[in-house]
């Protein structure tokens, strides 16, 4: 297992987690853009942007990349947050020059208005989908409450509207200010020739124009607590999702609020889980911690049926106010580290899991970290680190959500 | 050899393949009772029962259970199909054999405690009504109702007057009947030595003892063309029809037909339905199982007032496949089921399960060396013979939304 790293001359980033014992690898371009980046005139393009990188450049078009990929039995695929857009792929280490290739060329897409045109459609199709959903399409909401004018708040998604009066020049216009080999970076991991590797970036993105992509990180809003009710009378559960300040994705306690997140709210076995899922009161309850540049949240996300939604809350704040006052124990802390050992060495044999920790953790923290090293730093949390963090971060300031038929909070 | 086999005397069936790059290990108990063996008016109680096992078993309380898991780094899980029960978990490996003696206080002495039974019956209701807030799910759910004969489409989940009229003697009973030697096969794959897996599962399940049950017969098929009012943006679109089983000489190139249909995103339906028209964003079709027969299904979800489109389109698609797949299609296929076996091999959860239902399937298990010369060995041709002689029979459409469809011809 080796660690690589090699910059372009135009700032674009290469880096590798090398290891000769498997048998596959991934790549991923990693951009550093995502809803945070929008404006209100172009909410929701950093998505549809996504979408329209598979759509062909000057010497493709969408059919020939994928039947290209589909060649080389690689399964492409993509995902945007809040944060960051990703396009990553596994695929058999014979075929590594010829899949970064393809990944370098679409990463300089034609933007065709009419492929624009047809794409807007499934765009559209997907928001719809989600809005059959109700559990779905809740966290944007809550974001948006929780955040209010930080650009956090954003929507990955968008809406009918925003996307429906979205123009391909926006769109352009997005692409030429955010895509610039300075704003991404290239990972692999697995079995990776890297001199090949850089060789193959070199030659298909070393064009690329160099240029500067800023982005604002500024700390989040001071707020207290808020509610809030989104009725949706076709929604047969109600949702409830409650938000609250955490640390940061660049700050070191960010592993004792992962192990916060697995104590309370893991989906088995965690306190939550005994109060609420055990007893049958709720259908579903997690608390996880989700990292940011600059900000982080606590999020708790439970479905129950409407009649249930009073009991939820207080069984829920009741959990919250029993450790803000009594602390955590030291078993519940150890099943948690073990918990959390065990899923990062059984995702670190796959090097389509691995290639996320080390490119995530590349872009949000800056630095590469072994398996070996995320393990030691969960097995340093302490119990005091735990409760510690929660009297700075305490439960009691949070940002309330339901979504479902009920008109109004009990 | 990478793949072990042992019979147990009590019927139960221990399959494991050694994966050797691999620090971990996983499993995974196929419990011959599913969702077909739940009684008429008990719809549900299958998982009923899934749900009420874990609570509490040999020593252990419902807590101290999933504590113990916790401690070994267990990821553990439990699904209700048609045919099985499933438990699994994968873990390090040297937590390996302690994971599985803690499953068979699970599997063999679970308290089935009375005064949890309202709480597991809450669960079960939740799930209920969590699908009914997943319009594209309870579509599929409703397709295979539809399409397969009676009880083998029955919905794990159950229905509301089976749940509610639940009693704890039901529960033990299905459990008493449900949960035996004869028919279980435990897979494991990963990190493992064999003799000391083999005695140790011995030690365990030899004193396993319950009198076999036969597997539910075939009744009648529901409506063929059906419609279940919804109110949603989009419509759901659900189309099945037969096909051949796993144990089939025909099995890969009806399997591949498939494929070019939906695989891959040049896969016809993704192009047509998708790249092309822009109809809707998930469009798919796939081969399911059962152990004596095969079915395709497909899905389109897109807005109301495109969904006749869709699925004219959508149809068009699969009766085109009939007139033949082109050798560049089937290279495709190919190269993404290559690369697809050796991912497999890297994930010791999917290995303990595939290795599990081939046992089920065939009564044998299949090396990933077969299965890609059985992939290798498919000629655009013998998959279009296979077409020639299999026309689409016994087509359902289901469709779930705000109205109907038209249904297309054939479909009575």
């Amino acid at each position: 297992m080796e660690f690589r790293e090699h910059t372009l001359d135009n700032g674009l980033q290469i880096i590798a987690e090398c290891n000769d014992e498997v048998h596959t690898a991934a790549l991923g371009f990693f951009v550093r853009t995502g809803a945070r980046d929008e404006s209100d005139k172009i909410a929701g393009v950093s998505h549809f942007l996504e979408h329209m990188l598979f759509k062909g450049t000057p010497s493709r078009t969408a059919e020939d990349v994928n039947r290209e990929f589909d060649e080389l039995g690689a399964s492409p695929n993509a995902f945007t947050s809040q944060e960051l857009t990703v396009y990553h792929t596994p695929y058999l280490p014979e075929y590594q020059t010829r899949i970064l290739e393809i990944w370098a060329d679409c990463m300089r897409p034609s933007l065709r208005t009419e492929d624009f045109d047809v794409e807007k459609k499934v765009i559209v199709e997907e928001i719809r989908m989600y809005q059959d959903q109700p559990p779905y399409g809740a966290f944007d909401e809550i974001l948006q409450l929780h955040f209010r004018d930080h650009p956090l708040a954003r929507s990955v998604l968008g809406t009918v509207e925003s996307i429906t009066d979205l123009e391909v020049a926006d769109m352009r216009g997005y692409f030429e200010a955010r895509y610039c080999p300075s704003n991404i970076t290239l990972v692999g991991a697995g079995r990776i020739d890297f001199d090949s590797f850089t060789a193959a970036a070199a030659r298909t993105c070393g064009h690329w124009e160099a240029r500067e992509a800023p982005r604002e990180t500024p700390p989040p809003p001071a707020y207290g607590s808020s509610r809030h009710v989104d009725v949706k009378a076709t929604s047969t559960q109600e949702y409830l999702l409650m938000l609250s300040n955490a640390p940061a994705a660049d700050d070191p306690r960010r592993y004792t609020a992962k192990l916060i997140g697995a104590m309370l709210g893991d989906d088995s076995g965690s306190r939550l889980y005994w109060e609420l899922i055990d007893t049958g009161l709720a259908e579903f309850v997690s608390l996880g911690h989700e990292d940011y540049q600059g900000a982080g949240v606590f999020c708790t996300y439970a479905g129950c049926e409407p009649e249930a939604v009073s009991q939820t809350i207080e069984k829920i704040q009741a959990v919250f106010r029993e450790v803000e006052q009594n602390g955590f124990t030291q078993e519940e802390l150890d099943r948690a580290k073990s918990k959390a050992t065990s899923r990062l060495v059984l995702s670190s044999e796959r090097p389509r899991s691995r290639l996320f920790s080390v490119g995530g953790c590349w872009l949000q923290q800056g630095a590469y970290r072994t398996v070996k090293q995320e393990i030691d730093a969960f097995r340093a949390v302490t119990v005091e680190d735990a409760n510690q963090l929660l009297r700075e971060f305490p439960f009691t300031e949070t940002t309330m959500l339901a979504v479902g038929p009920l008109g109004e909070l009990p | 050899m990478s793949i072990h086999i042992h019979q147990f005397d009590n019927g139960m069936t221990l399959v494991a393949e050694e994966l050797r790059s691999l620090e971990s290990a996983a499993f995974c108990f196929l419990v011959p009772v599913g969702s077909a063996y739940d009684p008429p008016a008990r719809a549900g109680l299958t998982s009923f029962v899934c749900e009420m096992v874990q609570r509490g078993c040999g020593s252990m309380s419902s807590r101290q259970f999933l504590d113990a898991l916790e401690l070994l780094g267990v990821e553990g899980s439990e699904s209700v199909s048609l045919a099985h029960t499933t438990y699994g978990g994968a873990t390090l490996a040297d937590n390996l054999l302690p994971a599985l003696s803690i499953y068979a206080d699970l599997l063999l002495r679970p308290h089935l405690p009375p005064e949890q039974l309202e709480a597991g019956r809450l669960v079960s209701l939740q799930e209920l009504r969590g699908v009914e807030d997943e319009p594209a799910q309870k579509a599929m759910l409703e397709l295979r109702r539809r399409h397969y004969p009676a009880p083998w489409g029955q919905p794990s989940i159950g229905d509301v007057s089976g749940l509610q009229a639940t009693t704890i003697d039901d529960v033990r009973r299905q459990f008493a009947q449900g949960y035996r030697p004869g028919g279980t096969i435990l897979g494991v794959a990963g990190k493992f030595d064999w003799q000391a897996l083999k005695s140790h599962v011995g030690e365990l399940f030899s004193g396993w003892s319950v009198a076999d049950l036969p597997e539910p017969g075939y009744g009648p098929r529901g409506a063929t063309r059906d419609h279940i009012p919804f109110e949603s943006n989009q419509t759901h679109i659900c189309l099945a029809y037969d096909s051949v089983p796993l144990s089939d000489p025909d099995y890969f190139r009806a399997w591949g037909a498939v494929h070019v249909l939906s695989g891959g995103s040049s896969s016809r339906l993704f192009s047509e339905v998708r790249e092309k028209r822009g109809l809707c964003y998930t469009v798919y079709a796939q081969h399911r199982l059962l152990r004596d027969r095969g079915i395709v299904t497909c899905y389109a979800g897109t807005s109301a007032d495109r969904a006749q489109e869709t699925l004219d389109v959508t149809m068009a698609e699969i009766e085109r496949l009939y007139e033949g797949v082109e050798a560049d299609e089937l290279d495709r296929l190919q190269a993404r089921m290559k690369s697809g076996l050796l991912m497999q091999q890297e994930s010791s959860s999917s290995r303990s399960m595939s290795i599990a239902y081939d046992w089920y399937h065939l009564g044998r298990v299949r090396d990933l060396a077969e299965v890609s010369r059985c992939v290798e060995e498919l000629t655009p041709e013998s998959i279009n013979s296979y077409l020639v002689g299999h026309p689409i029979a016994n087509l359902t459409l289901l469709t779930l939304g705000p109205k109907p469809l038209e249904a297309p011809h054939g479909v009575s």
